[in-house]
């Protein structure tokens, strides 16, 4: 079985801070880390793998320094890594990242399963996943909180919706985005952290990708961001102090809300 | 570039498409359609297919003619034949966005069973339904949803379609969005109509709710967007308002799938789903262990509404990660959301900031919840909620 894990360097948001004055984020000296919701995508792959045979690809779109999460990814125990940078990829919206995520699993060739995470922390679209299936024409199975089965080309998967789940049959080759129910990502063993490490890892443009350039970058985005502001700070709520009787009783009148007495 | 596609999935080999090009450029492979290098894109072959196999997209970025697209599309969300409310919010909206170009407003309803919802959906701001119905369609599937969604949109050119950011928007729109190379907006919460050039003004959350940007799609059509529910207003539904219904056909090709709904496992009950409560008492680090979720979920059964949890709460295994509200959670918006010993970190108000009401307990008179509560009450949990229980009991009798 073939698995490409797409997975993505974020800035930590937590430590995102704003520029109060000019309203614009401040983004030095803000770490950038693997999207947490990949951890649980690569995992998956790897626990797959490791009971069925096959290989981990993982694969990332970004600028040079994008290669360190694929070196994390290894150290977890991917066979894989294989960085999609060129200049032309700038300013990717959704559309155009699925594009050129997807020309890369059919130029990797023989997947059986990509798999990303839920969302990515700073674009927070999830549309990732569902557009590279569509780039494909592949059958997709969103917000996956366990994968059942897999093999024989089908794969059985639990997906969680609003109010419940739904157990979803698939046919190989699939697209599937990952919830963190899924299972618990495991740490990077040293055996790995030495291979991650040594790795030489391929470096794909826009030429080895043969993409035309309206189809990636800004150029292939349709959509612009125009405006960029901070939430409005909020003046803040009325603080009561008392006695914790007081306090009850006062909670109380604002939870029944004064349709009780 | 537009480009020529033989839906693998659709195409079941009839042969339809051959005879129909005008140029002899398509030839039968392995029961597969397979158009030759030679096309030009004329499109006798897509209407000629009977299976809506061939698919031809046009305008990359930057192409397309845009004044032949007006008004807003919704998409409607249906579970068991019944519409759900955020449909009837995104009504709402768009009614507000045609009025201000003087568009039509339509909604497209894919269900098994359409009952009495046409008529409906016209009482709360439709000009116009297009109801797409067949037993097949009675929960929803990527494909079959997708492929449809597509065809109609293709056909009835609305400039912009809108669908809820739920599980089934979220999987939808972006498929769709692929298929149209257009762009696509998720979960919005905030949509204008910008008065100089006409197009979608997109604003939502981002960088863990840091910042508000604002997001356009100028030149390329629809304009498409995913809104989160419970943030627009739905309208008055007016039984005198008017509008059409329009039947779409079904044609064979669109209800194939190659996926399945084997079982549904509905929440269990009694395990109302956080996102839809209308009390949420939710709490976080400050509650030390997991029995004291037990203190929580009293207070919560009482007041007939469910418990959430911040993140530090769920990584500590003091409660089950769909209780999570939050960035990497949940988002809610209830009636009342009372916060119990939760600091209110931006990731977690990102989740729960636009309920109705928020209250917050809290031992430290500078955490940050109390700067956006509603109603910060300074006390130790622990003291303060189990009275908060027993007072509730004492006033319900
Ligand atoms: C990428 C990313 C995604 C994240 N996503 C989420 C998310 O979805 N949801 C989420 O919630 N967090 C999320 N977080 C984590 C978030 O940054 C905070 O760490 C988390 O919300 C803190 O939870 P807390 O308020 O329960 O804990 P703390 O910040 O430790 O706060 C505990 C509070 O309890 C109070 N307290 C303690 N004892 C008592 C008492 N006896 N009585 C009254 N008050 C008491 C304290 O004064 C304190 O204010 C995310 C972080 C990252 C980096
Ligand atoms: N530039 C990228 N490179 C690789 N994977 C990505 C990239 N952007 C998004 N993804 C994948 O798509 C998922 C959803 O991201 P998003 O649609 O941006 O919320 C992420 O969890 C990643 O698995």
């Amino acid at each position: 079985m073939r698995f490409v894990v797409v997975v993505k360097q974020v800035p930590d948001t937590a430590e995102v801070r704003i520029d109060e004055e000019k309203g614009t984020l401040i983004r030095e000296g803000v770490p950038s880390i693997l999207n947490p919701f990949d951890e649980y995508a690569i995992e998956e792959a790897l626990r797959w793998r490791d009971e069925l045979g096959g290989s981990v690809i993982v694969v990332t779109m970004g600028p040079p320094q994008a290669e360190a999460v694929l070196r994390e990814a290894v150290a977890m125990g991917a066979d894989e890594a294989i960085l999609l940078s060129d200049r032309a990829f700038a300013g990717a919206d959704t559309l155009a990242t699925s594009n050129t995520l997807a020309r890369a699993v059919s130029r990797i060739g023989d997947v059986d399963v990509v798999i990303t995470g839920k969302q990515a922390i700073d674009g927070d679209t999830a549309q990732t996943g569902p557009s590279i299936a569509a780039s494909l024409d592949w059958p997709q199975v969103t917000f996956v909180g366990k994968v059942r089965q897999l093999g024989d080309g089908v794969m059985v998967a639990e997906r969680y919706v609003e109010d419940g789940c739904e157990v979803i049959r698939a046919s190989l080759p699939v697209v599937i985005t990952l919830l963190k129910d899924a299972n618990t990502p495991r740490l990077p063993s040293l055996r790995g952290k030495m291979k991650a490490r040594k790795m030489e890892i391929p470096v794909w443009g826009i030429d080895d990708l043969g993409l035309e350039p309206g189809k990636v970058g800004l150029d292939g985005s349709p959509t612009r961001v125009v405006k960029v502001a901070t939430p409005e700070a909020s003046s803040g709520g009325e603080i009561h102090r008392g006695e914790p009787g007081e306090l009850a009783a006062l909670i109380v009148d604002r939870l029944l809300g004064g349709e009780v007495e | 570039m537009a480009s020529i596609e033989v839906r693998r999935d659709a195409c079941v080999g009839c042969g339809a498409c051959v005879p129909a090009c005008p140029f002899g450029v398509i030839s039968m492979e392995d029961g597969l359609a397979v158009i030759g290098e030679a096309c030009t894109l004329c499109g006798a072959c897509e209407s000629a297919c009977p299976y809506g196999a061939i698919i031809i997209r046009t305008g990359e970025a930057g192409g397309g003619d845009l004044s032949e697209y007006s008004g807003v599309m919704v998409l409607a969300e249906q579970r068991n034949n019944e519409v759900d409310h955020s449909t009837l919010e995104l009504l709402g909206e768009a009614s507000r966005l045609a009025e201000v170009s003087g568009e039509k407003v339509s909604v497209l309803l894919m269900t098994a069973r359409p009952g009495n919802w046409p008529e409906r959906l016209i009482s709360h701001g439709a000009d116009i339904v297009y109801v797409a119905a067949v037993p097949e369609l009675e929960r929803y599937r990527t494909e079959p949803f997708s492929r449809i969604a597509e065809r109609v949109i293709r056909e009835k050119k609305p400039a912009v379609v809108l669908a809820a950011a739920t599980t089934t928007g979220r999987d939808l729109m972006p498929r769709i969005a692929k298929y149209l190379e257009t762009g696509l907006t998720a979960d919005c919460t905030e949509l204008a109509i910008d008065d100089e050039t006409g197009v979608l003004l997109q604003t939502r959350p981002a960088f863990g709710g840091n910042i508000l940007a604002t997001i356009v799609c100028s030149d390329t059509r629809p304009q498409m967007a995913t809104v989160r529910p419970k943030v627009m207003k739905a309208l008055e539904p007016d039984s005198s308002r008017k509008g059409v219904v329009e039947e779409i056909g079904i044609l064979p090709g669109d209800l194939e799938s190659r996926t399945e709904i084997l079982e549904w496992l509905p929440l269990e009950e009694g395990e109302v789903d956080i996102s839809e409560a209308e009390v949420i008492v939710s709490g976080g680090r400050g509650l030390k262990s997991p029995e004291n979720f037990a203190l929580l979920r009293e207070l919560a059964g009482l007041l007939g509404g469910s418990v959430g949890a911040s993140r530090a709460a769920v990584d500590a295994g003091w409660i089950e990660y769909p209780h999570q509200v939050g960035q990497t959670g949940k988002t809610v918006q209830p009636r009342i959301y009372l916060a119990c010993g939760i600091s209110g970190a931006v990731q977690h108000r990102v989740g729960m900031q636009s309920s109705d009401r928020i209250l917050a307990l809290n031992k430290d008179e500078n955490a940050p919840i109390f700067e956006f509560c509603d109603h910060g009450y300074v006390g130790d949990l622990f003291e303060v909620l189990p009275l908060v229980i027993k007072e509730i009991r004492r006033r319900l009798g």
